[in-house]
């Protein structure tokens, strides 16, 4: 940080910068916190948790998962071709991660409306008949992915956002703080989702 | 602009290798997961994650070519995340 040239704009985004990865790490310690709970009672409630993530769709967790990775490809090569110039490519980019976000939610829809068939939703009758652990690991599951899929529509907002940014020539090859930020954020959507999915849809 | 020399710019071909590296990591998860370690299929998941995660922080995150103040400053928080997870296991397990 000492060695720039005092460039107004490299400034902000530096100082921009550095604030989004202050507050990823307040997002961190939120999801910090369920994982840390879903480890623990895991622990003490193996036999129910084993059970009840039986009942997840593999197929669906590992087809978000490849979703999720490729649109943080696309992201991040939307930075790439911004710095290069190349404003069209970029958007066109941008959008692909935006349709890749839209994809995952869509997948997050048919997963949940499959369990909510079988009248499986917190505070139904189904849900609390089940075993106590059962229902401990359902809540988890409800609160952490309903969390990340709000997560995944703020971030899509975000990119929207930016789209018009760069439409209008505010972010450009000399300035893409907000670029890089939005970035940034659908980053951190797909980091929790790597420990998500292996930890709710694969230990079984 | 004057300023662009200092930036990093990723390759796309860079980008798309990261990807590729991050779809097997995938894969490999779900495969090994079919077989049973017991107690060390947790680890062995934790682990791959944890693989991803730092290839998603150093490559699309770009920390590899952010300064040594932001890499510190991300390594330190995931450090004091480990801390508040240690200290919570040995309050559950020696209680």
């Amino acid at each position: 940080m000492t060695n720039h040239s005092g460039h107004p704009h490299q400034i902000d985004s530096e100082t921009g910068k550095m604030g989004m990865w202050l507050f990823l790490f307040t997002e961190l310690f939120l999801f910090g916190g369920l994982f840390l709970a879903y480890a623990v009672l895991r622990i003490q409630h193996a036999e129910g948790f084993h059970r009840a993530a039986q009942e997840l769709d593999i197929f669906i967790g590992t087809l978000n998962t490849v979703v999720l990775l490729v649109s943080s490809m696309t992201v991040a090569m939307s930075i790439t071709a911004l710095q290069k110039g190349n404003k069209n490519l970029s958007i066109g980019l941008i959008l692909i991660t935006v349709l890749l976000a839209g994809v995952f939610m869509v997948n997050k829809y048919f997963e949940w409306s499959h369990k909510f068939e079988h009248h499986l939703w917190p505070g139904s009758e189904v849900y609390l008949n089940l075993d106590r652990t059962e229902i401990t690991f359902y809540g988890l599951y409800y609160m952490m992915t309903g969390l990340h899929a709000l997560h995944v529509f703020i971030g899509a907002i975000l990119l929207i956002v930016t789209v018009f940014r760069i439409k209008a020539g505010v972010q450009h090859a000399g300035h893409y703080v907000l670029l890089e930020n939005s970035a940034l954020y659908w980053h951190l959507v797909d980091l929790i989702w790597i420990f998500l999915f292996p930890l709710l849809y694969l230990i079984t | 602009m004057e300023n662009n020399e200092k930036h990093h710019i990723s390759s796309y071909t860079s980008h798309a290798l990261v990807l590729i590296a991050l779809l097997v990591l995938t894969f490999i998860t779900v495969y090994i997961s079919k077989f049973h370690f017991g107690v060390f299929s947790v680890g062995v998941a934790l682990l791959v994650a944890s693989v991803k995660a730092t290839t998603v922080l150093t490559w699309f995150m770009h920390l590899k070519f952010e300064s040594k103040f932001t890499k510190w400053m991300v390594g330190g928080v995931f450090i004091l995340f480990a801390l508040v997870v240690i200290i919570t296991f040995i309050d559950y397990l020696l209680r």
